[in-house]
């Protein structure tokens, strides 16, 4: 089998994720291999490629230490580390290096670290957040862990597109903002949709005894919104960036709260 | 009488008019603040070349029902709060804005 024998001896593969693909080169055919099982449904085959990052993988073995990540910028490019890998990338050369375990849950941060770092710069960002296309539009459900994300995933009724029920990856297009499915998952342990559709409405989720919608304005909005920012990078500029990200966001996107009751009736409010 | 003091917004902070209130970040630790009404006022007429009293006086009483003494010790509480967070800059002489340059886009 041709197609089985050339992808055991590939050394790199391109992964695209809202619409940038990124060439990742790596000495092991395996770990190459995890990457196209891993990433299935967001491997490309374009040639045109934004950025390549070269993969080091750490010898069998080797023991993560066990350290928050920390990206900062210096001297024109940005250092990515945490206890599981150590990455560097120079956007003007569009080249990065990755030192990492074979975990790829290693590369998985590295990716989204990378992908804040360039949607910051268009008015975009990742936000922890479950996110699914319901006729042609969008909708994000933003929350800290364990406030429903993959609930309502797993409740969403078969008319309903999941784009993702961790990590939702939003894009600003003029003053349109949409939001594109990413292989980031969480309990639901699938990726989404690789599919874009515009956002039609934020809802903060919060779980009650009633399911509720009500508007939320201003500061409050901005406020639920940066708090679920993907937020890597302590650099001034960037933080500049994310918050007027956030700010242009709320100004053009309904937020409301949806207060809901973990049981599908929760998805006839969301039309 | 007490001496001048003059207060400018850091750089190293981000800022948003939102309705009456303004949402303020510092890009050192990203730490929120919400100002209300009457602060947005003063954060807005924080220039580095406008005395403190002036500001209260000029813009915070010309809006607001409250007389200079309060308002004067209301506005020292608060620039001297928002200084602590590192959000305005206080000083007895005017303070120079730096221009920011902003970096190569990727």
């Amino acid at each position: 089998m041709p197609g089985v024998m050339a992808a055991a001896q590939r050394s790199d593969v391109v992964v695209e994720i809202g619409g940038l693909p990124i060439r990742l080169r790596c000495d092991d055919p395996a770990f190459i291999r995890l990457i196209i099982e891993r990433y299935a449904g967001y491997v490309s085959s374009s040639n045109d490629t934004g950025f390549e990052f070269d993969i080091e993988l750490a010898p069998p073995g080797a023991e993560p230490r066990d350290e928050d990540v920390r990206v900062t910028w210096d001297s024109g490019r940005w250092l990515m580390e945490r206890g599981d890998f150590r990455a560097e990338w120079n956007p003007s050369a569009s080249r990065g290096r990755i030192q990492q375990t074979s975990n790829p849950y290693s590369l998985d941060s590295v990716l989204r670290i990378v992908h804040t770092l360039l949607l910051a710069r268009k008015g975009g960002f990742l936000v922890h957040a479950s996110s699914a296309i319901r006729n042609g539009r969008a909708f994000l459900f933003p929350g800290v862990s364990g406030a429903g994300k993959t609930t309502m995933a797993r409740l969403a009724p078969p008319d309903a597109t999941l784009l993702t029920d961790e990590i939702s990856y939003v894009t600003r297009q003029d003053d349109r903002y949409f939001a594109v499915g990413t292989p980031f998952f969480g309990e639901l342990a699938h990726a989404g949709e690789n599919l874009r559709a515009p956002i039609e409405a934020l809802y903060l989720l919060a779980k009650g005894s009633e399911n509720k919608i009500e508007p939320v304005a201003g500061t409050d909005a901005v406020r639920g919104l940066l708090g679920n920012i993907l937020f890597f990078a302590r650099d001034a500029e960037f933080v500049k960036l994310v918050f007027d990200a956030a700010c242009d966001f709320v100004s053009r996107v309904p937020v409301r709260r949806l207060t809901f009751v973990p049981d599908s009736r929760v998805w006839e409010l969301i039309v | 009488m007490s001496e001048k003091r003059y207060v400018a917004r850091s750089t190293a902070i981000a800022s948003r008019v939102l309705g009456d209130e303004t949402m303020v970040m510092s890009a050192t630790d990203s730490t929120l603040f919400t100002l209300d009404e009457v602060a947005t006022v003063i954060w807005e007429a924080a220039d580095g070349a406008t005395p403190l009293e002036e500001i209260v006086t000029k813009k915070v009483c010309a809006q607001y029902d409250i007389t200079p003494e309060v308002a004067l010790k209301d506005a020292e509480v608060l620039v001297e709060q928002l200084a602590k967070h590192g959000l305005l800059l206080l000083s007895d002489k005017p303070i120079a804005q730096p221009a920011s340059l902003p970096r190569e886009t990727p």
